[in-house]
């Protein structure tokens, strides 16, 4: 019989399994997202070199401070290249998080934050935004109300009883996202003074950001990436199966929901500003799952890192090379990249 | 047949009634299932079965009648106490493949403290640690925890699973057709394992389709149409009578040894 001291213990746990190695790998990501910021910082039209631009980001702390004029090279370090890289950063977090969350809650290899029309509803709000030429600090607010519009479509397209089976989610969210395409692109061509913006918007451009428009964006991406971080574990759990799940005391369909919401809010504020910018999302999870583990707690953080490390090495090469926009870098190298991983695990 | 009076130390359903979406899958059954007694639930196909097992978990919501918890209401426990209590196996477990054995073990010990259901309320401990170690050398799987779960053949898979439903150190274990999909040895291994568990005071009750395998439990209830044809001990279940009427098969029922084997007529 077991004794009642282990009853009693039996009583009282809901744990967060350790893991080891947890720190490495983050150290070893850190670095990759610090090389990012810096040579994304450092290389463009101007060359500056790593230690100049390191000089240029301290100068420029002391600046707010002392209140001394920037110089030169300073100015091109803060006012133009660091907001654009700050928001790559953030916007490839964003989407990178989303996806991973995505792909655990419908347990579905292929989810990512273009999913049940979110990122397909931002787009279209955004552009609704952009040709009504409506103040740029209302962007991303529109974007995120038809994100939760047309998510609220797909749900109620998806909804079986009180449940949402996650084949049927899938495939209302691919149809609500196709007309949401088609409803952005009639709009661009509506709009044709502005179509030149509109469309390298609909590319994915991190071109036009500045650090207002980071600031802007930054409470979006931390409050929905906050909430899908915190919901690692239950996450992990749901892995086990809807049934063993709610089992094991995780209420399975409330968290289904508010993922989905938070991870709206992660995208909108994502797609507000830079566009459509694809694979990110998809991707950056399973490479991260590929080589760090497939715990939640693990694959989401550090997803983050490599999302936002990533997209501004693409922003990079898409400055540096005529491929001229970073969404389509991502998706030039990022379709490849899938494939092969779709080739080696056959089970994706 | 009816339980009157709740018991102490069981998991009882009182005239149940369940839905499954529409159709009234489980019609009035009253049973209970007691701690360290090994139960199985035996029927055709549809006849309930694992309706019947969602319903005692607490997964699904009766029509009418209810379930007790060692003589309280199961709706009156809350869902941390429920999930502690009960642990559940499903018919498909889902193994996350890319993830460790131990990993996958040790999210058994999840049951319980969520704050809204979500969050984990209290970091992982010794304890734990001590918890899923026993649970993988009870189930013979700490050998390879270690391996991730996409390596394993299907019987080490199902001994995985188990061992995560026994790492929450549960009163009762509740299985949906544990040996399907396995081999005879593997089968057989199953039913050895939850043996041990039911002999340390562990409440199994297992939906089963082999009635030979059901024949070596302690208690059986056969279900037909969503109603109890018989319950009680092998001996008295296992009849050709009963098997006919529920399953429309002639079977003859031999002694074999102290066991029971069931042979199909037909």
């Amino acid at each position: 019989m077991r004794s009642d001291a282990q009853q009693s213990e039996a009583l009282t746990a809901a744990p967060v399994a350790r893991s080891r190695w947890v720190w490495p790998r983050t150290f070893l990501l850190l670095l990759l997202l610090l090389s990012a910021i810096v040579f994304g910082t450092g290389l463009g039209s101007v060359n500056i070199a790593p230690e100049d631009v390191l000089g240029a980001l301290w100068r420029g702390l002391a600046s707010q401070f002392t209140g001394a004029e920037l110089i030169s090279n300073d100015v091109i370090v803060w006012q133009i290249r660091l907001p654009r890289v700050v928001m790559g950063v953030l916007v490839g977090a964003s989407l990178s998080v989303c996806g991973g969350a995505f792909q655990g809650v419908f347990r579905n290899p292929l989810a990512d934050p273009y999913l049940l029309g979110v990122a397909s509803g931002s787009a279209l709000g955004a552009t609704l935004a952009i040709v009504l030429d409506w103040p740029r600090a209302l962007i991303p607010v529109s974007a995120l109300v038809l994100a939760l519009l047309s998510v609220a479509v797909t749900l109620s397209l998806a909804r079986e009883g009180r449940r949402f089976p996650p084949t049927r989610l899938i495939l209302a969210g691919v149809v609500v996202g196709s007309v949401l395409s088609a409803a952005t692109t009639a709009l661009i061509l509506r709009g044709e003074d502005r179509a030149r913006q509109v469309l390298a918007y609909t590319l994915g451009d991190l071109g036009f950001s500045g650090w207002r428009d980071v600031l802007t964006v930054l409470p979006y991406a931390a409050l929905g990436c906050g909430v899908l971080l915190l919901l690692a574990r239950a996450l992990d759990t749901l892995q086990l199966g809807d049934l063993t799940a709610r089992s094991l005391g995780v209420p399975v369909e409330r968290l289904r929901l508010i993922v989905v919401i938070a991870a709206s809010v992660a995208t909108a504020g994502a797609v507000a500003y830079v566009g459509i910018i694809g694979f990110i999302g998809l991707i950056v999870p399973h490479m991260v799952r590929l080589a760090f583990g497939a715990s939640h707690r693990i694959l989401l953080p550090l997803s983050a890192l490599l999302g936002g490390a990533l997209l501004v090495y693409a922003d990079l090469l898409a400055r540096t090379s005529p491929l001229s926009q970073v969404g389509i870098v991502t998706t030039l190298l990022g379709g490849p990249f899938f494939l092969w991983l779709l080739r080696r695990e056959k089970e994706i | 047949m009816t339980p009157s009076t709740p018991l102490a130390d069981s998991l009882q359903a009182n005239n149940l009634h369940v839905h499954a979406g529409t159709f009234p899958a489980v019609r009035g059954v009253s049973a209970s299932f007691g701690t360290g007694t090994f139960s199985a639930v035996i029927g055709p196909n549809g006849a309930g079965k694992s309706t019947l097992l969602r319903a005692l978990l607490g997964l699904n919501k009766p029509e009418s009648g209810g379930v007790c918890l060692f003589g309280r209401p199961l709706q009156s426990w809350s869902r941390p106490e429920r999930s502690r209590a009960l642990a559940y196996l499903a018919q498909t477990e889902g193994l996350p493949d890319s993830t460790k054995v131990r990993d996958v073990v040790a999210l058994g010990r999840g049951a319980g403290d969520w704050r809204f259901g979500l969050l984990p309320t209290r970091p992982w401990t010794d304890d734990d640690d001590a918890a899923v170690d026993s649970a993988l050398d009870r189930t013979d799987t700490r050998r390879f925890e270690g391996r991730k779960v996409a390596e394993l053949s299907g019987g080490e898979r199902q001994r995985v699973a188990l061992a995560r439903a026994l790492a929450g150190q549960p009163r009762f274990l509740l299985l949906d057709e544990p040996t399907n999909h396995l081999d005879l040895a593997y089968a057989l291994e199953v039913i050895r394992y939850l043996r041990c568990e039911v002999a340390g005071g562990l409440g199994v009750v297992a939906v089963l389709h082999d009635l030979n395998l059901a024949a070596r439990a302690d208690w059986l209830l056969l279900l037909h149409q969503g109603e109890v044809l018989a319950a009680g001990p092998p001996a008295e279940v296992l009849t050709p009578e009963n098997l006919l009427a529920s399953y429309g098969v002639r079977v003859s029922v031999l002694r074999h040894g102290d066991r029971l084997v069931i042979l199909p007529e037909d």
